[in-house]
């Protein structure tokens, strides 16, 4: 019964910080918009010869998906620690790392799923195929949840920082190349005729090793930024 | 199990009403012990040797000049900042650095309101009940509003409210919980007449119901009947 | 023995201690590079395929490796001081993090030497330096969070915790970029075969050896300074003969 009230304290906080996004939708949406600018400037820059945006085409959508995301991160906790409901929530007498857990799964639901969602109508810009396409959704939605867990970590160690988002980025990005590689890696196997299951696989793997421990070195990274 | 109800408080049947019995079956008044505090911040030693002891009923005032360290104090306490030395203990027990069952007796209002703009007063106080555990509904929820003087406010979102009236809905919250220790920073900032006499009434009542009370201010606070205990940090 | 390493581990004593080793480990680092460099650039031979260029390995090869071990051993210190809340652990980890990332800086800058003569690019995707350049973003983040928060105990239980993450990321960084660099059939810096000349290996050794030994000598240097400015306020610091003339 017990674990019955963790879920629904899970619940409570995903709702809460729902309904606080939607109350300032903005936020959500400047992302969304970045995503998709960032993404349309590489054929400006680089010509757009169909060959050669098919072969970026992945790469592209990933490091597009990656900055969208540092983007973002900063908003998970922050908002939360300047009107001291951060600090309430540490003095729940529940577990924090499902309060953490709860607060990455919504900032996922508010940055990484929609960029998942949006990537297949930014791959035709790119001429991709259809079933390229369709693994780099499955690709992202498997990797978008890491970038959230691991940037949680980010956002908690840079909490109240001056030069926050920028240093949040340093200090994240470097930890999220592997997922960058076998995602991109994913839609580059399927151009090249092979099989995306061991990328898709290994993507699987970093999500489930990171919902295991980043709740709970992100709760300690908050216990140690609010001292 | 039956659920003894503190007031008009429903709880989560399956998570506090267990841990009520338990306090029930100890048969234990709440005590809350200090012994040997000490506390830096920044490489500046702001208290050392810090003892003493507050019991049910009891309320006490941490004074201080500024940047004497009431705050951080008070924060050590809940936990935030880890004493250089010495121990705090809750119920006999040493809370060490962290102490979730302590977290659930105690209820800690600091400068911040911990209140978002964007939920109106009645979501407000849904959310921090939900967050510590149990679920408290409509009516009660505007009847605590409602004793803080702020009836017919209670779905405006919290922006268009006035300070003062924030923080009225921050105190709220210390009347929808059954936190035996009070720990407020500076509960009146904000506060007009009336609601500095009202916040007096509820430490009365909450003290005479067992509770305890530790707090810093900088406005004159005096609870009818109660003598407060002084502690000063120089 | 074990009263001995407490006593040395107040910073008090200890910076007393570390002035005094300095020299047992600088004297012997300086001696064996010009050792080891000597072998390296004049006693070895010639190699066949890669002629005078390849001798940057020398140089190359352990500042690779060290960097990675710099790694693990400051996320180790710092990771005592966050256990333990130890301070001069993570003096330790403060006065290593520089050194590392200088030694992966050399590492980049003398592959890039290497490769420009072999490949006539200055940088090539090559699975090893790409790892360097990741580590080296890795200790630069380390380094910046530290910088950024005032706090000095927050400060190194933040860079503790972000050094515990990096250095279980380390392996899972490495193997992906090996896979990547493999996939893309990118060209890769070779140690010329396994059979090596016995005067490069000594010569690779010696110089490692030498570096090891500089790393040591540097950071006690570096952690001798940091103790000075963060017990500044204290009295025995204010009594050292250092500070008062």
């Amino acid at each position: 019964m017990i674990k019955l009230s963790l879920f629904g304290l899970l619940g409570l906080v995903v709702r809460r910080d729902l309904l606080l996004a939607m109350r300032r939708r903005t936020d959500v949406l400047t992302t969304l918009v970045f995503f998709v600018m960032v993404v349309s400037l590489f054929p400006l820059g680089v010509g757009p010869e169909p060959d050669m945006l098919r072969k970026m085409a992945s790469g592209v959508v990933w490091v597009a998906a990656l900055l969208a995301s540092m983007l973002s991160l900063p908003r998970m906790f922050s908002a939360d620690h300047a009107d001291g409901t951060l600090e309430q929530m540490m003095l729940a007498p529940q577990s924090l790392s499902v309060l953490v857990l709860g607060k990455i799964l919504a900032h996922w639901m508010l940055s990484g799923l929609p960029l998942a969602l949006i990537a297949p109508v930014l791959g035709l810009q790119f001429d991709m195929s259809a079933q390229a396409l369709w693994i780099l959704v499955l690709a992202l939605l498997l990797g978008t949840p890491v970038l959230s867990m691991i940037g949680a970590i980010g956002a908690a160690l840079t909490l109240g920082l001056r030069g926050g988002g920028v240093l949040v980025s340093l200090l994240v990005l470097p930890l999220c190349i592997p997922v960058l590689i076998f995602g991109a890696g994913a839609v580059e196997a399927v151009n090249g005729g092979m099989s995306a299951v061991s990328n898709l696989a290994l993507l699987g793997a970093f999500m489930l090793f990171a919902l295991v421990f980043t709740p709970f070195v992100a709760a300690q990274a908050l216990r140690i930024s609010m001292e | 199990m039956v659920c003894t109800a503190g007031g008009a408080i429903v709880y989560n049947p399956t998570l506090f009403c267990f841990r009520r019995a338990t306090r029930f079956f100890m048969q234990q008044a709440p005590l809350l012990e200090v012994k040997d505090l000490a506390c830096e911040r920044g490489d500046h030693r702001l208290f050392s040797g810090l003892n003493f002891v507050l019991a049910a009923g009891e309320l006490m005032q941490v004074q201080g000049p500024n940047g004497s360290g009431k705050t951080t104090l008070l924060r050590s306490l809940c936990g935030f900042v880890q004493p250089v030395q010495g121990t705090v203990h809750w119920n006999g027990q040493d809370i060490g650095e962290w102490d979730d069952d302590f977290h659930a007796e105690m209820c800690y209002l600091g400068h911040l309101n911990a209140i978002k703009d964007e939920l109106s007063a009645l979501e407000n106080l849904q959310m921090s009940a939900g967050l510590a555990g149990y679920t408290v509904s409509d009516q009660q929820a505007v009847a605590a509003l409602r004793r803080m003087g702020l009836q017919r406010r209670e779905h405006l979102p919290v922006r268009v409210l006035s300070q003062g009236q924030r923080r009225r809905v921050a105190l709220a919250r210390l009347l929808i919980g059954d936190a035996h220790l009070w720990v407020l920073d500076e509960p009146l900032t904000a506060l007009d007449v009336g609601a500095v006499g009202l916040m007096q009434e509820l430490i009365g009542e909450h003290l005479s119901k067992g509770g305890m009370t530790i707090f810093t201010t900088h406005q004159p606070l005096q609870v009818a009947g109660v003598e407060i205990r002084q502690l000063v940090l120089t | 023995m074990a009263i001995n390493w407490f006593k040395y581990s107040a910073p008090s004593t200890f910076y007393g201690l570390a002035g005094k080793l300095i020299p047992f480990f600088a004297w012997p680092a300086a001696i064996l590079f010009a050792i080891g460099l000597y072998i390296g650039f004049f006693v070895a031979p010639t190699d066949a395929v890669q002629s005078e260029a390849y001798r940057i390995i020398f140089i190359h090869v352990p500042a690779s490796i060290l960097s990675m071990f710099i790694y693990l051993i400051m996320a180790g210190y710092a990771a005592l001081g966050l256990i333990f809340n130890t301070r001069l652990s993570s003096m330790m980890a403060q006065a290593l993090a520089p050194t590392g990332a200088l030694f992966a800086f050399i590492s980049l800058w003398t592959g890039a030497l290497w490769g420009k003569p072999m490949w006539g690019a200055w940088w090539v995707w090559d699975a090893r330096l790409t790892s360097e350049l990741i580590l080296l973003f890795l200790y630069l983040g380390f380094i910046a969070l530290q910088a950024s928060i005032e706090d000095t105990r927050r400060a190194d239980k933040a860079a503790a915790l972000l050094a515990i993450v990096g250095s279980v990321n380390v392996p899972i960084i490495y193997f992906s970029v090996k896979w990547w660099n493999t996939l893309h059939q990118g060209a890769t810096i070779k140690m010329t075969g396994t059979s090596m000349h016995v005067a490069m290996q000594q010569a690779m050794f010696i110089v490692l050896v030498a570096c090891w030994l500089y790393v040591i000598a540097v950071a006690l240097a570096r952690v001798r300074s940091i103790i000075l400015e963060r017990e500044r306020n204290t009295q025995w610091v204010n009594e050292l003969k250092e500070v008062r003339s």
